[in-house]
């Protein structure tokens, strides 16, 4: 225990003594949060939209305002003439235009309804379809205000509802993508670079011929990085909870049990890693091309899994980034208990003693 | 004495005995049949070309490759069941520079004595007696990385002597440094040898095997001569142990790596 223990002081030392290593670390989640968060958004705010009105009437007036009004859309230009909606498009100086009909109050008085039409330039789909989204929603809004009694049977309305995510933020889904991938960096590619460090500069076997046991050696080595990482799940909650306004809201502990789980997936698989490089490039290539890239494409962090064919979407299912994704995402944005995220819980316990087993039995026989 | 180890020694007693141990990769033999021993306080020259087997032999002997057959024990230990045993009271220093660059003087060696379990005051003790020795008492707090090579492996050597082992295995310890340090390195492994410590040595110079009580010469995997360098010189009716070594390492088949 006391040869443990000088063990995890010497790694302590290593770490503390690369400050930029240890910079990046820390700093990494803390830049990626702020950078999803803030930057990098997938949220639409302020975008231009132009309306052409020809009733220019009090409620077709009201509605401009609303419009105007909402954080999604500023009111840039009143065109007047059909052919001009084409013109502003294209010149990119709106994204959107609005088009209300000719004696649009006296036609809804009327008939109890009217239409209007949006047309959004779709050559950006993600934007259009989000701004389309919040067109419905602020019109939607706009006639409950307006009438909130009005029943008419006759009337068939799609409503939208937006789950868990009632505002589309595009935190919600990237929190838990960081966190998988601020894990994996740190575990997998960290542990396996000082592990193999060790064997690059000689002292591996130094400690192999010393009455250390190798199985020591790995946890001693796993154990600052397992700690580092639980420093990072922290700093990562307590952003998005109190710089993001994303609430927690399953379990807490369920959430850091889970990382944990996580956290050693990662530990085992930077592990491995190390026992089948010897150099701290090629380590570090291997973890980034063999487990960030996956993670970044098959988690459902980026790119909806639903979305992929069939070989990419079995492909994923080997990626261990993306149980822990759906892990979290179900933990913390829909609430679930451990009964719901059972399954992925199982597979990744699985995976994890998988990969140890395997890289127990090879560093073994490395030794022989 | 300078490390304080109170080992009982005869010179007749074995630090090492090994017997036809071998080592093959598949049908490649990286070791044939070797047998030699090596008596305590003896400093035991082991040379060879490239690619002889040098450091698979001493893999085998510090417990971290398992032989494929033939029989060893060192310091009475045996190599198959006893390794544990073996690693308490053996120290090694590796071809590489085995130290780290990040930490202090002081750091490495209390990390190096504490894997080998010392108390702290133990270490504490070595530390200074360390220091006193190679005159760093006031780089104790340096980072290893702002020393000289020269340094680095005089140190590294404390470092493998740090824990009192009866015998230390050195991987071509004097690497890349200059005579005058070669010289004085040698002066630290007689000192350690006096005190009773069994050195196992490979080299590739050959004025150090001069320096060894004996040596012994693998070629292709197999001991072709061992003897003292000077009974060496007389058997091969050579001046110096260059032109033994050449007239051994000629007869090779195989390229060094």
């Amino acid at each position: 225990m006391k040869q443990f223990l000088v063990f995890i002081k010497k790694e302590w030392l290593h770490i503390w003594r690369d400050k930029r290593t240890l910079f990046i670390l820390f700093g990494m989640p803390i830049t990626q949060i702020i950078l999803f968060g803030f930057a990098l958004s997938n949220e639409v705010k302020n975008s231009k939209i132009a309306i052409l009105n020809p009733s220019k009437d009090a409620l077709s007036a009201q509605i401009t305002e609303k419009i105007n009004a909402s954080r999604y859309f500023d009111l840039v230009k009143e065109i007047k003439t059909n052919s001009e909606i084409d013109l502003v498009l294209k010149s990119g100086e709106v994204n959107s235009v609005l088009v209300f009909p000719n004696n649009f109050e006296k036609d809804f008085n009327h008939n109890g309804f009217n239409k209007v039409q949006f047309i959004a330039d779709a050559s950006e789909p993600n934007t259009a379809t989000t701004l389309k989204n919040y067109m419905s929603n602020i019109l939607m809004d706009f006639q409950k205000t307006k009438n909130p009694n009005a029943v008419n049977p006759l009337q068939i309305k799609t409503e939208i509802r937006m789950l868990y995510n009632p505002q589309l933020k595009g935190a919600y889904n990237f929190v838990p993508g960081v966190m998988a991938m601020i894990l994996l960096l740190v575990c997998t590619m960290m542990t396996s670079i000082s592990i193999v460090k060790e064997k690059e500069l000689g002292t591996m076997e130094v400690m192999l011929v010393s009455p250390l046991k190798p199985f020591m050696v790995i946890v001693a080595k796993a154990v600052p990085y397992f700690f580092l990482s639980m420093v990072n799940v922290v700093s990562i909650l307590l952003l998005s909870v109190y710089a993001l306004e994303l609430p927690i809201k399953g379990s807490l502990v369920l959430l850091m049990a889970e990382s944990m789980l996580f956290t050693i997936t990662a530990l085992s698989l930077g592990l491995l890693i190390s026992t089948i490089t010897g150099s701290q490039q090629v380590a570090m290539l291997i973890s980034l091309v063999g487990m960030f890239l996956p993670t970044l494409m098959f988690s459902g962090f980026m790119f909806p899994i639903e979305n992929m064919p069939l070989p990419l979407r079995t492909i994923s299912n080997i990626v261990p980034a993306k149980w822990y994704f759906i892990i979290v995402k179900n933990v913390m944005l829909k609430g679930l208990g451990i009964s719901g995220v059972l399954k992925e819980t199982l597979i990744l316990m699985g995976m994890t003693v998988f990969l140890l087993v395997l890289s127990v039995k090879k560093y073994k026989i490395r030794l022989a | 004495m300078f490390y304080g180890i109170n080992v009982k020694q005869t010179m007749n007693e074995l630090a090492i005995k090994a017997e036809k141990l071998s080592k093959n990769f598949g049908s490649f033999k990286a070791v044939d049949e070797i047998s030699f021993d090596v008596k305590k306080g003896e400093v035991f020259g082991f040379l060879g070309a490239n690619g002889a087997g040098k450091t698979t032999a001493m893999k085998m002997l510090i417990g971290i490759s398992t032989p494929s057959s033939g029989k060893a024990s060192i310091a009475g230990y045996d190599i198959y069941n006893e390794t544990e045993k073996i690693k308490r009271n053996i120290g090694y220093m590796s071809q590489k520079f085995s130290l780290y660059d990040d930490l202090t003087i002081g750091e490495n060696l209390r990390f190096f004595g504490g894997i080998y379990g010392l108390s702290r005051p133990d270490i504490k003790l070595n530390t200074e007696k360390v220091l006193n020795r190679l005159h760093l008492q006031k780089e104790k707090n340096a980072l290893v990385k702002s020393l000289p090579l020269g340094w680095k492996q005089k140190l590294a050597f404390s470092a493998a002597m740090f824990h009192s082992p009866q015998i230390v295995f050195l991987d071509e310890p004097t690497g890349g440094v200059d005579p005058l340090t070669r010289r004085e390195f040698w002066d630290m492994i007689y000192e350690a040898a006096e005190s009773g410590t069994t050195i196992f040595v490979t080299t590739h110079y050959m004025d150090e095997a001069e320096y060894c009580n004996r040596i012994s010469m693998m070629v292709d995997g197999k001991i072709e001569a061992m003897n003292s360098p000077k009974e060496l010189k007389k058997q091969f009716n050579a001046s110096s142990m260059d032109e033994v070594f050449l007239d051994l390492a000629r007869k090779a088949t195989r390229t060094g790596d």
